[in-house]
């Protein structure tokens, strides 16, 4: 009797244990999976199907019709959604590799170089930004308030800039990258909208790119910089020793080590740009739309459109459910190996 | 001459590499920092100039009145108070207990930092700042949950933010303990568990709508069962939060629950091999082998769902459009509707408030809570 309890090592558990566990994964299992089963019978129902009641199982309560898919992929709405597919085929792999370069470098640097912005110097940025947006508010021209503002930054920086002695250190640093998360999106939107505008790059790719490239760099940094600090040191002072330069031991030490780390970044950022919604509302119209705008779309002026909406949602699932199995694969040779000591 | 060129070149290369060496430091950094200061410096200056003024559509575009802190004293003292702050009820003697209590707190937190010997007036102000919010936030919730008051949009917020970030912490933990034992099919799982975080916020949303639908959902013969079939999740208000709740868990746990394997993953088997020696039962094993490993991890990744957690905005926009009344609105939801409605100053004041309340309650957390817990192992 007393077997059935015990474990026969320290990672296998005990018969009963692993039946205690396997109904709770089970259970949460099915938590996960029963919503994905009813947008997959959902998008085989018809809209008098949906309006009168639950119905589980198709054949056997329901006849299924494949009538929302082929309005999907092939009816009416089929350009609209190739189109809208290419768009976010486009916009999420790039802004995610872009990204991770950017992060990549910069989360090398801060965990291998030490950078003291002196205090003063900040202070001077910030005024001489504000002298730009206020002499341009009181009808300067921006190209002239601009180049004043750069030259009084300049000199400012050179005579008062230089006296403070207080600096800050890598970790403001990494603080003031996580804090541009903290704005919500709304905030933030209105004044983008207006700058690429002015850039004439409204509901263009360009548009999008760039500004999930820049949403989506603290993340990498911050998980980067976890990562990159576990890479033993020796090895890139060996490299210095033989005369490799900083470019030499990123390129060829620094990245190859990291790739289980980059992977599991990479394959984060694209989901959430793959998934982005907020300001994609904004900055795109017919060109450059994206997934989720069209799956918001289908709420039209004659009620949701559920039967779509499920289509839409399930193509988008299924990329996503290839980058799930390469990420547990990767995760489990440590993403954020770094993280655990700190 | 031929040999001097040849002599030269490497010369002229070599300073030309010391100077790019010399750079490197620069060259690694400055593309993202200019990146960031072009996308994030430009908007927060322009959105806080918008919060200090007034938006209107005129010919051929819109003008900005600059109106100073007006749009901020509509949420805080004027027309939008009760939508923002909530309606305050009159106090009951349980609200006095819990406020009486934690303004106790504080002071005891405070006064322990004035006998300190060493004071600096960062860490004073700080302290000072953490008393007055913390006391602020507990009077407006203890004031607002019970007794016909009302909770605004600040304090769902708060419910949404705790709550939520609580049960997926727990429910990803135990999760993550249970795929790391040794057990046939766990990677299954494991990709399983991850499906909900890869589907697009927008697309969870209208598939929670689908399912808390109480006469066409496929729980209905569940609510039947249980005689609740006439009772309207929506029209309720803790109802209707508890919905989109669950909705956020199922979203999020699985976030918690894949960075918690990866660190339960990559913990040294030694130690836990001799407490088994030496008799430890599995609990005494947790709680001082496990925890101390996982403590720094799970602090990063409650301070990074900290902060994307403030933002829920799809969940209550989607499923209850705010409704019933304002009770299931977040602030991000708030400044949207203010937004939809072109009032854009207002809108940017609730966004910047969010903004002050992510960083208040971030700083806590890394300069307390983080630091502390980290520092005592």
């Amino acid at each position: 009797m007393k077997r059935w309890f015990e474990s026969k090592s320290i990672n296998t558990p005990s018969p009963v244990g692993a039946i205690l566990s396997y109904l709770i994964l089970g259970l949460w299992a099915f938590l996960i999976l029963f919503p994905l089963y009813w947008l997959v019978v959902t998008s085989l129902k018809i809209s008098s199907q949906v309006a009168e009641g639950p119905f589980y199982i198709p054949f056997v309560d329901f006849q299924p019709s494949l009538d929302a898919w082929h309005y999907i992929l092939v009816g009416d709405l089929s350009k609209d959604t190739l189109r809208t597919f290419t768009n976010t085929l486009i916009v999420a792999p790039v802004s995610a590799l872009l990204a991770l370069a950017l992060g990549a470098t910069a989360a090398y640097a801060l965990v291998r170089f030490e950078y003291h912005p002196r205090v003063g110097s900040i202070l001077t940025f910030i005024g001489c930004l504000i002298l730009s947006v206020v002499t341009i508010y009181m009808g300067v021209p921006w190209q002239i308030a601009l180049v004043v503002s750069a030259a009084v930054f300049i000199i400012l920086l050179q005579t008062i800039g230089r006296r403070f002695k207080r600096a800050l250190g890598n970790n403001d640093i990494a603080f003031w990258m996580i804090s541009q998360r903290m704005l919500p999106p709304v905030a933030v939107v209105i004044p983008i909208y207006i700058l690429f505008q002015r850039l004439h790059l409204l509901d263009t790719h360009a548009a999008l790119i760039i500004t999930y490239v820049t949403s989506n760099l603290p993340i990498v940094i911050w998980l980067m910089r976890d990562y990159i600090s576990t890479i033993p040191i020796e090895l890139e002072e060996c490299a210095a020793i033989d005369g490799a330069s900083r470019y030499r031991i990123f390129w060829s030490i620094v990245l190859p080590l990291a790739i289980p780390g980059l992977v599991a970044t990479f394959l984060f950022v694209l989901v959430f740009t793959w998934n982005e919604y907020l300001l994609a509302l904004f900055l795109s119209s017919a060109n450059s739309q994206t997934l989720p705008l069209t799956i918001a779309a289908q709420n039209a002026t004659r009620g949701p459109q559920w039967w779509n909406m499920s289509v839409l949602i399930l193509l988008m699932i299924v990329p996503v459910i290839v980058i799930a199995i390469v990420l547990e694969r990767y995760i489990t040779r440590g993403l954020l190996i770094g993280a655990v000591k700190g | 001459m031929n040999t001097e060129s040849v002599e030269r070149q490497p010369s002229r290369l070599d300073a030309l590499t010391v100077t790019v060496e010399r750079l490197a430091e620069s060259v690694f950094i400055t593309p993202t920092v200019l990146a960031l200061l072009f996308l994030s410096i430009f908007p927060l200056i322009a959105s806080l100039y918008v919060s200090l003024a007034r938006f209107k559509i005129a010919k051929g575009g819109f003008t900005l009145t600059f109106v100073g802190l007006d749009n901020y004293k509509k949420l805080f003292l004027g027309t939008d108070r009760t939508h923002f702050l909530g309606a305050f009820a009159p106090s009951t003697p349980l609200s006095w207990v819990i406020f009486g209590g934690v303004v106790v707190a504080l002071s005891i937190f405070l006064a322990r930092y004035l006998l300190n010997a060493r004071i600096s007036i960062g860490g004073l102000i700080g302290r000072i700042l953490l008393t007055l919010g913390l006391g602020g936030l507990t009077w407006m919730l203890t004031h607002s949950i019970w007794n016909g008051g009302r909770l605004g949009t600040l304090s769902t917020t708060l419910v949404y933010v705790f709550l939520g970030i609580f049960f997926q912490y727990i429910l990803g933990l135990s999760l993550a303990m249970l795929t790391v034992q040794n057990l046939p099919g766990r990677r299954f799982f494991r990709v399983v568990f991850l499906l909900p975080m890869m589907i697009t916020p927008v697309g969870v949303a209208y598939m929670f709508r689908m399912l808390t639908d109480t006469s066409k959902g496929p729980f209905t013969p569940v609510w039947q069962a249980l005689g609740l079939i006439d009772f309207s999740w929506v029209n309720n208000p803790w109802g209707a939060r508890t919905a989109i709740l669950i909705a956020d868990i199922w979203q999020w746990t699985p976030f918690m629950f894949i960075v918690l394997v990866a660190a339960l993953e990559s913990q040294p088997v030694e130690p836990i091999e001799a407490a088994t020696v030496d008799g430890a039962n599995p609990w005494q094993i947790f709680r001082h082998i496990t925890w101390p490993a996982i403590l720094p991890v799970s602090m990063t990744l409650i301070l990074i769902r900290l902060i994307e957690a403030f933002k829920i905005v799809d969940l209550p926009n989607v499923m209850t459009n705010g409704g019933p009344g304002t009770s299931t609105q977040s602030l991000t939801l708030h400044a949207f509707i203010n937004w939809r409605a072109l009032d854009l100053g207002g809108s940017a004041a609730v966004a910047y408030i969010l903004l002050f309340l992510v960083t208040f309650f971030g700083m806590i957390f890394v300069n307390l809570i983080r630091q502390r817990t980290v520092e005592t192992l």
